[in-house]
């Protein structure tokens, strides 16, 4: 019972930067159906702000923290502006080679000694970690940060998406660009505002990230990034709060294998997250949330 | 029947021409080892990027796994190539993978397919994803069971029975495999699924049966890729087969037009001399991949349909267009 209530603790706070970078993916893709496969990569380049922040201007972490979310928001703007604006128009499957495309140059770039090097790095402690004994279970200070800066962030998200008139045009243009561009909403604004929130989530995952592994490198973001796109379908791909769920679920499932009693079951952890992926597309194939559409001749 | 036989038998020809060439070139000396491994390598890809394209862009169904068939292929010959170390028994580890692929694509294909557009692409990146995890957790060796894959060190030391000259003809014979099941009327029945699938029910196409037999025959030539990879390069880890390498099989269907088999030799060809002069060179080799970034983007930008889009080189309509002195506008067809 401790066991499970401790893997529980731990899973939620690795669900949760799961959850943060699906919410991006999902955004992305609710607006303008694309898969954005640079965006394991703009989680990535968040944890290295955070560490330049730290490291070298030695910033307090919450300081460092914000300022890597508004330096990524920028970075995924830009990005938005220079390599997909100009496919909006063509073929889906295009789009998402550009992404791939996008994902490897940022990739590489951060690999040139001159920025970043191969090697990993060690992320600053900013923070002391601390245990907390809560009841029968352990928690750390950290753990408790990465929970608590992820609720913050996800209702900050939804009274965005929810309350501003900025909310309300994304989710006009997620339901029909072309109507909501007939009742004067600017859709490459809306569609710009979605990188730059999406990309800042993405952002604050990789600092705390950073800071809970102690370890960051280029390719950090490949394996989180592929794992928080299951999230984002599991849950029902274009989806807020299916975003949320599957992240959480994925966190909680890989820590729970990770975690088993029976012998040689961790090493499959991925494989089994997989499996039950496929598993919930094959009994409700839009996700967890997801609604069925009938397709309309 | 006998106007067909003239395109196949130019087909045919076009093929030992370009055999012969490269015989010659080799045998003359003009050719060094780099280049030729080159052009082996650029023979594999061939080979996958012509069975993910029959997937994607004649079927028209998202596959993200097609490194996972071809780890199966790969793994086939390099565990059974132990057991029986000849020639025959390189071929018929080719033929075990492609069996056992053809399993496991029917099992996976037969549930998955019904999913649409970016829950089948996720569905088969998953299957790749298990079959590699799979792979990194093998026996060690073939005294502790069969499925001795070595775990994430690998398989090394594979009997190299593939040269460039069995690769050249696997190339051609998947290749002709693959654009006769096009023609054929069964081939027909996949297209219009791509075109509408809603439309070809409603004209009695079976969708499902005729998705997973694309499906299972694109899988199927990616074992094939495996297996020649495997005795090719000789060494083979799990790690070649993951997320990356299905990427690298999508970009060059892609780069070359969704839907057009010229188009993926052609991809095959140019990102192959590509990768060849980013590597060779010394100046620019660190900056390879960066490179190779910046042309996937800068031509999705510009053509984003691909280089070809989907036309085809087609000896019937060069054969008209010889006839008619050129007149009608010619190589155009789908």
């Amino acid at each position: 019972m401790e066991n499970i209530l401790q893997q529980l603790v731990n899973g939620l706070s690795l669900g949760s930067i799961y959850a943060l970078i699906a919410l991006g993916y999902t955004m992305v893709y609710g607006i303008i159906k694309l898969i954005n496969f640079a965006h394991g990569e703009i989680y990535m380049l968040g944890a290295f702000i955070g560490y330049v922040f730290i490291q070298y201007f030695h910033l307090p972490f919450f300081v460092a923290l914000v300022g890597a979310m508004i330096c990524c928001a920028g970075i995924g703007v830009l990005i938005e502006f220079l390599a997909y604006r100009p496919l909006r128009g063509s073929t889906r499957i295009a789009a998402l080679i550009t992404a791939i495309g996008v994902s490897f140059l940022i990739q590489n770039v951060m690999k040139l000694r001159f920025f970043a090097g191969a090697e990993p790095r060690a992320f600053p402690q900013a923070i002391e970690q601390k245990m907390i004994e809560v009841g029968p279970i352990m928690v750390s200070n950290i753990q408790l940060l990465i929970l608590g800066t992820t609720v913050v962030l996800m209702l900050g998200l939804q009274i965005i998406v929810m309350k501003t008139k900025m909310g309300k045009a994304m989710r006009a243009v997620s339901v029909d660009a072309d109507a909501a561009m007939l009742m004067g909403i600017s859709v490459n604004q809306t569609i710009s505002f979605t990188f730059a929130i999406g990309s800042a989530l993405a952002a604050a995952g990789g600092v705390m990230i950073g800071l809970y592994y102690n370890s960051i490198d280029p390719m950090m973001g490949v394996t989180p990034g592929l794992k928080a796109f299951v999230a984002a379908v599991f849950g029902g791909i274009g989806l807020i709060p299916g975003a949320a769920l599957g992240g959480f679920s994925i966190g909680l499932i890989e820590t729970f294998v990770s975690a088993s009693s029976i012998e040689g079951l961790s090493a499959y952890k991925d494989a089994i997250v997989y499996f039950i992926l496929i598993i919930v597309l094959l009994i409700k194939p839009t996700g967890l949330l997801g609604k069925n559409t009938k397709e309309k001749v | 029947m006998r106007k067909n036989l003239k395109y196949n038998l130019s087909w045919l020809l076009l093929a030992v021409a370009v055999y012969l060439g490269i015989f010659v070139l080799k045998s003359v000396g003009l050719l060094s080892g780099i280049v030729e491994d080159t052009l082996s390598l650029i023979g594999i890809n061939v080979i996958l990027a012509v069975g993910l394209n029959l997937i994607i862009g004649f079927s028209g169904q998202f596959s993200l796994g097609h490194a996972g068939f071809m780890a199966i292929g790969a793994y086939a010959t390099a565990i059974f190539t132990q057991i029986q170390s000849t020639y025959t028994g390189f071929l018929l580890s080719i033929l075990i993978g492609v069996g056992i692929t053809i399993v496991v694509a029917l099992v996976v294909g037969i549930p998955t397919l019904r999913l649409k557009g970016d829950y089948l692409a996720i569905a088969t990146l998953g299957i790749a994803e298990i079959i590699r995890i799979l792979i990194v957790n093998g026996k060690d060796d073939l005294s502790q069971g069969i499925f001795a894959t070595g775990g994430a060190a690998g398989v090394f030391g594979i009997v190299d029975y593939a040269n460039w000259e069995v690769i050249y003809i696997f190339m051609v014979l998947t290749t002709i495999i693959i654009a006769n099941f096009i023609h054929s009327s069964t081939g027909r029945t996949v297209l219009s699924i791509r075109e509408d699938e809603i439309a070809a029910e409603a004209m009695g196409v079976n969708s499902t049966k005729v998705k997973v037999l694309a499906f299972v025959l694109g899988a199927a030539t990616a074992s094939i890729a495996g297996s020649l990879h495997a005795s090719y390069i000789q060494t083979i880890v799990p790690g070649d087969f993951g997320f990356m390498k299905s990427v690298d099989i999508l970009i060059i269907v892609v780069f070359g037009g969704i839907g057009s088999l010229t188009g993926s030799f052609v991809a095959a060809i140019l990102l192959g001399i590509l990768n060849h002069v980013l590597r060779n060179v010394q100046a620019i080799s660190d900056y390879r991949m960066i490179v190779y970034a910046l042309a996937l983007i800068i031509i999705m930008i510009f053509k984003p349909g691909g280089l070809l889009g989907k036309k085809e080189l087609s000896m019937k309509k060069l054969f008209q267009r010889i006839g008619k002195g050129g007149k009608e506008n010619a190589s155009v067809d789908r």
